[in-house]
């Protein structure tokens, strides 16, 4: 029944002067999420509104979920749009309104109108009496409370007819694109997608690399991180997926480095080559699903080692987060399900039993010369066979 | 070079066969249950394979039920046959090492109420009739005992298993998983006391999604699938004319050689196994004592243990060399489930990850396998420097 969405936005309306480029993103990104629905749609623009209308038949419920996975909306309040064909059909529609969306409900209401095109012939104050005659009459078991009402019923008086009462929240944040590009390491596991998520939600638009080490992980891994850009991309939009191949460089770390140094060895450089990439596409920054103490990589004293080989700004948004709390969002986004699929990553493989959890800086620095004959070869290589996935 | 030595999964489908099912599908696509021309071209493509099928199985044609696959046909012979026949009693026999197909369907009967005896294998994957003699119990109602197992390679006694079942008791009836061992060895259920017989189309270079059931005329048993009455009443749902057709043309082609191509597998066979014991800390899993040469196995099969690889590490090098071929178990690191077959015949612990499974199928030559074997002598001192520490 319902034809049309008005889109409310949250922090985009109290921007200054630039609010319309937010304004801009924001319809960009909805024009994107409702591309892949069934049906089409009219996206516009009115005096600080955003107005979604169905052109003929859709799928709501396809609609409604797409729309909140756009970053910027604070809520997507359903509405119908009728023509102005003088008062007492609007009478109708509303009456009719009522009964369709709250069937048999004796509830308190108030009518809220709205008349921006100043023409009409009632003013607000009249029309709102006026309509809610019209209900009350219709439904004597509903009664008007101005207060506090279960159903407040908006009736926009535009070139047309807008009449909405519900409110279905949105994911809130910024719209993506707006706040500069960021690269985040993705790998199989929860964390990263999760990450991703949150730095998109402020208006990031997300890059990925991805470390691949076959023969030790499978072509099947590198699907499953393909699978979980892809779910990440249903928020973020397109994501450019760089799948670097790590096997050589983690060999020669395993061959010339103390075992119980390599995961921070080798995640030293999975930054220096994530940073190289960041760099050649624009990023302003990498993100990684870190959080303090989680394992012996995720340290303060293991983060001040992987931390201080780049100069770009790591943005770590699940330093905080107790594991828990990042499964929770990783359900809420849906990538749960498939980041737990057993497939070994390159973190997992050659791992010591017992890694350093307390890195000296100046200790790693000494070994990392170890590599010195090979390594600027091996990594020059691995950027030279990067892989770039689009994924959408 | 492309070289797929993982026949035991599933197998190239014969050209003559896709050709078969194209036309099939194309032109005499009519339903043969259809009472018109259409119905009646399909209804011969049919018999044709129901024939085909009976007649390399030495067996009546109505004695042949087209099913989805081995796994419908297992399920169909144990769920048929313990529903039909609990009035006699609830005990099924079975092994340690069937497919899950045959495993899982016995812990569902045991949620019914039914109860299982799994019989041990010795360390060449072999029941001993010994055993079975002893479990069998005047409540036992069916015996299921794979013929060929799909990991090793092991093959069980069936004929002295189902003569001693129709001796001990005549009542007792006796399901044999063929679905690795059919078109590798002859199987003759009238012969080998065998009553329910289970066989896939895809293992012999038919398609997949199709399977038989061979049911002994004299069983009795129930459809697991209800509806329009298809096959005597006992599995019903459209006839799968193109699958049945695909895999009866299969079964043709693989007889019409079949002496010749057996001993050709048997020779690949010894020629790997030669070959990959030039390699320190091997060990080829489920061979007879004294038969070194694999007498007495599968033609098709070796599960090889490589020590110090990990079996997923060394499946995917030799993918980047297009290899194909199979872990011995399906192990991971989130999830670990050594194989029940290799930890039933006793392999070491350190082998159990490291162990591979490499299949052979009619398609296979020499120089594969030389090359294959090449691979292996490349890649194993490598990623043996590499193990994890």
């Amino acid at each position: 029944m319902f034809t049309a969405f008005l889109i409310k936005y949250a922090e985009i309306g109290v921007k200054g002067k630039n609010r319309y480029l937010f304004e801009d993103a924001l319809i960009h990104q909805i024009k994107f999420a409702l591309k892949k629905c069934e049906g089409k749609f009219l996206i516009s623009k009115t005096q600080g509104r955003i107005f979604v209308e169905a052109e003929g038949e859709f799928d709501y419920e396809e609609a409604v979920a797409h729309l909140q996975r756009v970053f910027g909306i604070s809520g997507i309040c359903p509405m119908i749009y009728v023509e102005d064909e003088g008062f007492e059909k609007l009478c109708d529609t509303v009456v009719g309104y009522i009964g369709d969306v709250y069937p048999g409900c004796r509830k308190t209401f108030k009518v809220n109108a709205r008349r921006a095109r100043k023409n009409y012939p009632k003013d607000s104050m009249e029309i709102n009496a006026d309509l809610g005659e019209a209900i009350l009459n219709a439904y004597p078991e509903m009664t008007v409370d101005v207060h506090q009402p279960d159903i407040m019923l908006t009736v926009e008086i535009r070139e047309k007819i807008y009449i909405y009462s519900e409110i279905i929240p949105g994911p809130g944040g910024m719209p993506v694109g707006t706040g500069g590009k960021a690269m985040l390491l993705l790998s199989g596991g929860i964390d990263s997608p999760v990450a991703g998520y949150m730095i998109a939600k402020r208006g990031v638009k997300i890059d990925a690399v991805y470390f691949h080490a076959p023969p030790y992980t499978s072509e099947r891994a590198k699907q499953k991180v393909v699978d979980l850009a892809r779910i990440v991309s249903r928020y973020t939009g397109p994501i450019y997926l760089h799948v670097i191949n790590f096997t050589d460089i983690q060999l020669y770390i395993h061959e010339k480095c103390p075992h119980e140094e390599l995961t921070i060895i080798m995640r030293r450089y999975m930054m220096r080559i994530a940073e190289h990439i960041a760099r050649e596409t624009e990023c302003l920054g990498l993100i990684t699903g870190e959080s303090i103490g989680q394992v012996a990589s995720q340290t303060m004293n293991s983060l001040i080692a992987t931390n201080e080989v780049c100069e770009l700004p790591v943005y770590r948004p699940l330093i905080g987060f107790d594991k828990e709390e990042i499964v929770a969002v990783a359900k809420k986004i849906d990538t749960f399900e498939t980041s737990i699929l057993p497939f070994e990553d390159c973190c997992t493989i050659f791992v010591a039993k017992h890694p350093v959890t307390k890195p000296n800086v100046n200790i790693i620095r000494r070994h990392e010369h170890n590599l010195d004959e090979k390594i600027d070869e091996l990594v020059k290589t691995a950027l030279e066979t990067d892989e770039l996935i689009i994924v959408e | 070079m492309e070289v797929y030595l993982d026949n035991s999964a599933t197998t190239r489908v014969f050209p003559e066969v896709a050709e078969l099912m194209k036309k099939i599908m194309c032109e005499d696509y009519g339903n043969p249950s259809s009472l018109h021309m259409k119905g009646v071209q399909a209804e011969n493509h049919l018999r044709y394979a129901k024939e085909t099928m009976a007649r390399l199985l030495k067996v009546k044609e109505k004695e042949i039920f087209f099913t989805s696959g081995g796994t419908e046909s297992d399920n169909m012979a144990l769920i048929g046959c313990a529903f039909a026949n609990s009035r006699k009693g609830k005990h099924i026999i079975t092994t340690q090492i069937e497919h899950p197909a045959i495993l899982r369907t016995c812990e569902y009967l045991e949620s019914l109420g039914y109860c299982v005896t799994y019989l041990p294998v010795n360390s060449y994957g072999q029941i001993s009739t010994d055993d079975l003699c002893r479990a069998m119990t005047p409540d036992t109602i069916l015996v299921s005992i794979m013929h060929t197992n799909n990991e090793i390679g092991a093959l069980q006694p069936i004929a002295e298993a189902g003569a001693l079942i129709k001796r001990m008791n005549p009542d007792t009836l006796f399901h044999v998983d063929a679905v690795q061992g059919f078109g590798k060895a002859r199987i003759y259920p009238h012969k080998m006391g065998i009553d329910l017989l289970s066989v896939s189309g895809h293992k012999i270079h038919g398609p997949k999604g199709i399977g038989l059931l061979y049911i002994g005329e004299k069983v009795k048993i129930q459809p697991l699938l209800h509806g329009g009455g298809q096959q005597m009443n006992l599995r019903s749902g459209t006839d799968n004319v193109p699958g049945a057709a695909g895999m009866a043309r299969a079964a043709e082609l693989l007889y019409q050689h079949y002496d010749e191509d057996l001993e050709r597998l048997c020779q690949c066979k010894k020629y790997f196994m030669d070959g990959v014991r030039k390699l320190e800390d091997v060990k080829i899993n489920g061979l007879l004592p004294g038969k070194s040469d694999g007498e007495g196995t599968a033609p098709h099969i070796v599960s090889v243990s490589f020590g110090g690889v990990r079996s997923e590490v060394l499946l995917h090098a030799l993918e980047e060399e297009g290899i194909y071929v199979s872990a011995g178990s399906a192990c991971s690191a989130h999830k670990p489930q050594p194989s029940a077959t290799l930890k039933a015949i006793g392999v070491e612990r350190r082998m159990l990850e490291s162990t591979i499974r490499f299949s052979f199928s009619v398609y296979t030559t020499i120089e594969e396998i030389d090359y294959t074997l090449q691979v292996l002598y490349d890649k194993i001192p490598i990623l043996r420097r590499y193990a994890r520490r």
